[in-house]
């Protein structure tokens, strides 16, 4: 119980608090795309050759593709011309120990609450850091390769494991999967990889952070990660942007394979820039999350927290291919002013006795949109495979919009699927009870939604709980009306 | 303590005090009965700032503050608890987290320091045994698939928590069995300190066996009626409402 008290013990102030720019001097491609600057990238990363090849393939598939248009959000069409495609932060001297890090960049992970001492850390959480399109420092590499266990940028592993990376990008989306992630395919620029080996538990939370700094620019990351046979690893992955006026893109990819009677649990608390009350600026994120379960009684989990983004365009999904595999999604999305999210799940099943389960909470405020999209597909093969989705939404005023738009396809006689669905609104009566014990209005939402998310929370690491709890409560300031 | 003078209020457009008296001095215990629908609920409504209903006249002197222009959550902080006729569920906010907020934020006002979950904890034990409450309770869900007894209970150990100046009790005594009445006035009782004020409304004077009240007022058509001590309480479970209702009705037509 001590531990839920916690949660309450400091209330976060009003206001998005990581908007500061930080002074940090940066190595930027030109502006606009064409295959010069998928080249220019990859020549930065000094990337090989069949790397390359990747990207221009991408490149020229993406050239064939126009932007999705069905998801139920409207934004000013992207220039794609007019971006940004790589800034890196401009290495003061060759990079050997944490004391070279410009202490710009130690400085503005500090201001995050992100220490990238070692020391200093979280003992049981190890940190890549991302700023715009490179990774400036892993921690704790050496302690976890100990065990085997591969936790690197995604640049340094295209040097170190090739072999992994040629076998693994792209397996589970492919660059012809969308128009955002062929996009990415041809120009990410770094990200995360991580490798359990067999059998091995990773002994900490693996974590990236991504922050945008630079103004003008994309970000592009891309993380891998492999769960190989019967290993455990929990991912957690933040992000946060200075507030601007432009919009800024940002278009991921994580992929993630998880083989017989693996388990890989993956936690996000999106916190990009928002924009302002009145919609302008925040960043477009359009991204693609996908997992496999590749072998038998394999698992993958999903657990999202979704507070920022101007609008949002993301599923992450899960496809059960091994026999007895299991998916699920956990999501907390938040809409507030201007915001808008188009956000779910696919759930694929391939594998006989497959199961998925889908919790899905929707809470907008403002004058914000909140769509809920999710797939449920039992293929023929199939045999005995349940689904149980649950999409609750929850209005705070009379202005915003909550949708829910499930598909559902059943090929094979013996699934079993059950769908609930609620949409309620925050009751009077409860503010009321609230008010009469002291708690103003505004608190009394945040404690009542917090509530509401509660079984989505409790699937987030403590520390990460504490953290979506008071990002929840900071992102309905004046949600109510 | 509390004077509220000539109030009027309505709601939905239908009024429903009508010019309502009363005065409650530090210390005092007050019972509020009468038949159903005489306005009871509306006055504790009115008195603790629920929005929907609407004062048309009179005036709340609390503390020697204007209590009808305090926002909700002022007058509960400013010590004004009311203990609901129907308590409200907030799933997935266990109680005890509910309560530090409220009471850090009753601190916070009075210019206190806020409680850490230590501290926190070590008063709640206190007053858990106050109201024989059990901890499994404080971990559940406000409200939350409580029975209906076990509400009423939660809202005299919330009582206990906030320690306010004057506490509203709107029946808080139906639904109860007869162990956990007594456990329920005997938290009432011990909170009795010669300052600490009380209205209790009820239908049964055998609350009033329990918590021995120095004045019972009986409530009629939005007015108080008829004022006396305990024993009106007596005569009014012997008699029932129908000789007071002829005697205000007889004058209301006159
Ligand atoms: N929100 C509301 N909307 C419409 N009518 C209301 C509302 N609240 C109260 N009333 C009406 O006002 C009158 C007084 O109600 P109130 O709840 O104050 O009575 P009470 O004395 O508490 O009764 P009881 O003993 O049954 O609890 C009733 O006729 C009731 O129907
Ligand atoms: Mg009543």
């Amino acid at each position: 119980m001590s531990d839920d008290l916690k949660l309450l013990d400091d209330v976060a102030n009003s206001e998005y608090k990581w908007g500061f720019v930080s002074n940090i001097e940066s190595d930027n491609a030109p502006k606009g795309l064409n295959e010069d600057i998928v080249r220019f990238i990859s020549a930065k990363k000094n990337e090989p050759e069949w790397l390359l090849e990747y990207r221009l393939k991408a490149f020229r598939h993406w050239q064939t593709m126009t932007e999705p248009v069905w998801p139920n959000v409207t934004y000013p069409k992207v220039d794609f011309q007019d971006i940004i495609y790589y800034s890196a932060p401009k290495p003061k001297v060759q990079l050997d120990s944490l004391d070279d890090l410009d202490p710009e960049i130690k400085a503005t992970f500090d201001k995050l609450g992100i220490s990238l001492e070692e020391q200093k850390r979280l003992a049981n959480v190890a940190v890549d850091a991302v700023i715009d399109s490179v990774s400036v420092k892993t921690t704790f590499r050496e302690a976890l390769l100990e065990k085997g266990i591969i936790f690197s940028s995604f640049s340094e592993a295209v040097h170190e494991h090739p072999e992994l990376i040629k076998k693994y990008l792209g397996s589970v989306v492919p660059y012809t999967d969308n128009f955002y992630a062929a996009l990415n395919a041809a120009v990410f620029s770094d990200g995360s990889f991580c490798y359990i080996p067999k059998g091995v538990r990773c002994p900490m939370e693996l974590s990236t952070y991504f922050r945008i700094n630079s103004a003008g620019t994309g970000q592009f990351e891309r993380t891998l990660i492999i769960a190989d046979e019967g290993s455990y690893v929990s991912y957690l992955e933040g992000c946060t942007a200075p507030m601007r006026d432009e919009n800024q893109l940002h278009a991921a990819v994580v992929e993630i394979v998880s083989h017989a009677e693996a388990q890989v649990k993956y936690s996000t608390v999106q916190n990009w820039y928002p924009g302002d009350k009145n919609g302008k600026g925040g960043i477009f994120n359009f991204v693609t999350k996908r997992g496999i379960c590749l072998g038998n009684k394999s698992k993958i989990s999903w657990t999202q927290v979704e507070t920022g983004s101007a609008v949002t365009w993301k599923y992450p999904s899960v496809i059960l291919k091994g026999d007895n595999s299991v998916g699920e999604f956990y999501s907390v999305a938040v809409t507030n002013n201007m915001q808008q999210a188009d956000t779910g799940t696919k759930m694929i099943h391939i594998g006989k006795n497959t199961s998925s389960t889908i919790i899905s909470k929707g809470i907008s405020g403002g004058r914000s949109h909140n769509s809920y999209r999710g797939l449920v597909k039992i293929n023929k093969s199939a045999d005995n495979a349940r689904n149980f989705s649950q999409c609750d939404s929850l209005l705070l005023g009379d202005q915003c919009g909550a949708h829910t738009f499930p598909y559902l396809e059943v090929s094979n006689k013996s699934a079993m699927v059950e769908h609930e669905a609620t949409t309620s609104k925050v009751g009077e009566d409860q503010i009321f009870y609230c008010n009469q014990r002291g708690i103003s209005t505004e608190d009394a939402v945040g404690l009542i939604v917090n509530g509401y998310c509660k079984e989505v929370f409790n699937q987030l690491p403590m520390e990460f709980a504490v953290e979506a709890q008071k990002l929840l409560a900071i992102s309905l300031e004046g949600s109510v009306g | 303590m509390l004077t509220i003078k000539d109030l009027k209020a309505s709601v939905e457009e239908k009024q429903i005090l009508n010019g309502l008296n009363f005065e409650v001095k530090p210390g005092e215990v007050h019972a509020i009965m009468g038949p159903n629908g005489s306005g009871k609920s509306t006055l504790a409504s009115v008195l603790a700032g629920r929005e929907e209903y609407e004062v048309t006249g009179g005036e709340v002197m609390f503390n020697g503050e204007d209590l009808l222009e305090m926002s909700p959550e002022d007058r509960a902080r400013a010590g004004v608890f009311l203990a609901f006729q129907y308590p409200v569920e907030i799933p997935g906010v266990s109680n005890a987290n509910f309560l530090k907020t409220a009471v850090n934020e009753v601190r916070k006002s009075k210019g206190l320091e806020v409680l850490d979950s230590k501290q926190f904890l070590k008063i709640m034990q206190e007053k858990m045994k106050l109201v024989e409450m059990d901890k499994a309770m404080t971990q559940r869900s406000v409200n939350e698939g409580f029975s209906g007894g076990e509400k009423k209970r939660n809202e005299i150990f919330q009582m206990a928590m906030l320690e306010p100046s004057l506490a509203i009790l709107d029946e808080t005594d139906s639904g109860l069995d007869i162990d956990a009445l007594r456990i329920v006035a005997n938290g009432v009782n011990a909170l009795r300190d010669g300052k600490r004020s009380f209205i209790v409304i009820t239908h049964y004077q055998r609350l009033l066996d329990y918590i021995v009240p120095d004045f019972v007022h009986v409530l009629y058509k939005g007015r108080i009626v008829k004022s006396g001590t305990k024993d009106l309480a007596l005569e009014l479970e012997e008699k029932g409402y129908d000789w007071i209702k002829e005697e205000v009705d007889a004058t209301l037509n006159a």
